[in-house]
């Protein structure tokens, strides 16, 4: 098939879309952690506790959404924890995130062969079934590509609105940000930077565990161990690459997405001249080739991975 | 609340970090274990048992602290020099490669020259591995963790392909796994009828050496100080970039000991089983010994006896063994929270 043919297509840009979804979670809860100043490694682990939430919940024979909030909760736990560690504590953001992702995955895995003992082949819930909405679903290509899709990924696509929204035009938006960039300018306007800090890594957080959901209640219909396989590191670069802009971050995931969509095309046409080795290790190419692009470019929030003290220069 | 530094910290509190850690970490498993509808006490016991009870898992515990000692060294020497190198697993597997490389009978020399040369060479190939993010670190000021992390996982994809593909053993009964290294190349055993091989004399050298590094040269005062102060460094007229990759090939070779030993020591052979993730292991290992060389051995012994000893504990508990990585990632998040405590005290108001 001709490569320049395939970019027309809405099928494969529907693909794109629906495979970008978790990393659209991944990396606007990720943005809103480092926007906060918070850098938060805890993004693969707590994608892996995503995972086993929302799938437990449902296989237990809770109501599909209800499996999304539960996930949320469980992420946001994990990033108020993340949050009395780095914010609170003050102390190193890297290494608190390392053990957040350790201890969220670990807890994953345990919790799941707990729950379900003696299984070989993992079982199965009936996860969300694809949403037609009448009238716009009907408008050519983009009806295809963003109307019909699972509701999370158009709950993920009106996440991405909501926080661009809010961090441009919202005072409470104005207030994360300048957290992110010069905390003492916060608190002399007598906000507190813990309670801004705490609640951005939490919200976060619970956006990176329904990122995780995504994969067990609509990708797939089972929970692996090791599932997540490094998506919550490929957000962090995406992150960078979107130089902390939502909309950016969005337009980076779905390109990112659309990437992984045709090397998986071209796997199947190829044949086996390729070893499929070097198709998987696209992504993590990728990421690093748009870090590299993207560095010389990127704004950091200033005060990213500065913890803050009361009263302290 | 606020955090107020403390005057004075005496040596009783330092000693405090890893044994507060530990308690922390037993209570939560603790919790697991209660939950899981068994006693933590006797959960306790036959961890012990399991890696300390007879001759056999005590060879198995040590066996197990000779990756955990090359993996910490790796991170600890890297961290002090706030290099934050995650990618010890990646490395680790270009030690293991360059191993394989060389010594499945591309080259044969006698083995006390052969094992040096192959630990030289897996050296090279861990340091090597890490000189690319360190570079984009401190060219384009791209964080070295995510760049390190990646790597990890295009690392194992490629040995993924190598022991699937070229150099897939066809004696090994289609078991992916490359050709076993040549007897002159192997590590012996240090006791009979164990796996208990002379990579743990290896790797207290390492630690003895990393330690002379850090405590007594120029080298390690420098890597100490850009750690502590990229400011003063500079001023103080410490090349920095210069001292980082440097600290990043001592870091990487230290975790491409860890695959060569292993190789030669443990499996014999590439796999994709060669390491469980000792990796990311080696960075708790190194946080729990707060970056000090020889606070490696004892910590890397903790580890091993907590993953041997759940391993034993949660077969006949029928408890799954990821009880070993829970302990793991909570001690880490502990000796986090105890560290800090040494160096403040919390006054609520």
């Amino acid at each position: 098939m001709d490569l320049v043919q395939l970019l027309f297509e809405a099928g494969f840009w529907a693909a794109s879309v629906r495979m970008a979804t978790p990393l659209i979670f991944g990396t606007i809860g990720e943005l809103i952690c480092e926007r906060a100043g918070v850098l938060n490694l805890g993004i693969e682990g707590i994608m892996a506790a995503g995972c086993m939430t929302g799938w437990t919940w449902v296989y237990f024979g809770g109501d599909l959404w209800m499996g999304v909030l539960a996930a949320a909760f469980v992420g946001a736990l994990f990033g108020l924890l993340h949050a009395v560690f780095t914010v609170h504590l003050g102390l190193s953001q890297h290494v608190t995130g390392l053990g957040i992702t350790m201890l969220a995955a670990a807890l994953s895995s345990f919790v799941f062969r707990m729950l379900l003992p003696n299984i070989t082949t993992p079982p199965k819930i009936t996860p969300f079934q694809l949403l037609e909405i009448p009238f716009l679903s009907e408008i050519p290509l983009l009806g295809k590509v963003v109307f019909t899709q699972s509701p999370m990924t158009i709950l993920a696509l009106l996440t991405v609105i909501v926080v661009a929204y809010f961090l441009k035009k919202t005072p409470a938006g104005l207030a994360l940000s300048m957290t992110g960039e010069n905390p003492m300018a916060v608190e002399s306007q007598g906000l507190s930077v813990f309670a801004i800090r705490t609640w951005a890594v939490m919200t976060g957080s619970a956006l990176m565990a329904v990122g995780g959901a995504f994969l067990t209640m609509s990708a797939f219909d089972a929970f692996y161990i090791g599932m997540v396989n490094g998506r919550g590191w490929i957000c962090i670069a995406l992150v960078v690459f979107a130089s902390w802009n939502p909309l950016k971050a969005l337009l980076g995931t779905i390109i990112f997405a659309a990437f992984d969509a045709l090397q998986m095309r071209v796997q199947q046409q190829s044949g086996m001249i390729i070893p499929y080795q070097f198709y998987l290790m696209m992504p993590y190419i990728f990421s690093i080739v748009a870090l590299i692009i993207m560095s010389r470019r990127s704004a950091y929030p200033k005060a990213l991975l500065v913890p803050f003290r009361k009263g302290e220069r | 609340m606020r955090l107020e530094p403390r005057e004075n910290v005496t040596l009783l509190i330092k000693a405090m970090v890893p044994i507060s850690a530990g308690i922390i970490s037993l209570l939560c498993c603790s919790a697991l274990i209660i939950w899981a509808g068994a006693s933590p006490l006797e959960a306790c016991v036959l961890l012990i048992k399991g890696s300390l009870g007879s001759r056999f898992a005590i060879s198995e515990t040590l066996t197990r602290t000779i990756p955990l000692i090359f993996c910490g060294l790796a991170a600890a020497v890297a961290f002090r020099a706030k290099l934050w190198n995650i990618g010890a697993e990646g490395q680790l597997y270009a030690g293991a490669c360059i191993a394989t490389w060389l010594g499945t009978g591309m080259i044969d020399l006698p083995p006390w020259l052969m094992i040096p040369f192959l630990f030289a060479a897996g050296a090279l190939a861990g340091g090597l591995l890490l000189l690319g993010p360190t570079i984009l670190k401190t060219k384009f000021a791209l964080d070295e963790v995510v760049t390190t992390l990646l790597l990890n996982f295009i690392v194992l994809l490629f040995v993924n392909w190598l022991v699937f593909g070229p150099w897939k053993d066809p004696m090994a009964m289609g078991w992916p796994q490359a050709a076993p290294v040549i007897d002159s190349a192997t590590l012996g055993h240090i006791l009979a009828k164990t796996r208990l091989h002379w990579g743990l004399a290896i790797a207290i050298i390492a630690t003895f050496g990393v330690w002379f590094l850090m405590r007594f040269t120029t080298w390690g005062y420098e890597i100490r100080a850009v750690g502590h102060s990229q400011k003063a460094s500079h001023f103080a007229g410490i090349p920095i970039n210069r001292v980082i990759i440097r600290t990043a090939l001592i870091s990487g070779g230290l975790a491409g000991f860890a695959g060569v030993s292993e190789l030669c020591g443990l499996k014999g052979y590439l796999t994709l089983d060669l390491s469980p993730g000792f990796g990311y292991s080696g960075i708790v290992v190194a946080m729990l010994a707060s970056l000090h060389p020889l606070g490696v051995l004892l910590s890397s012994l903790f580890i091993a006896i907590l993953s041997i000893g759940a391993d034993s504990m949660s077969r006949s508990l029928n408890i799954s063994n990821y009880i070993a990585d829970v302990a793991t990632a909570v001690s880490l998040l502990a000796v986090l929270l105890s560290m800090m405590l040494t160096k403040y005290t919390i006054r609520w108001r």
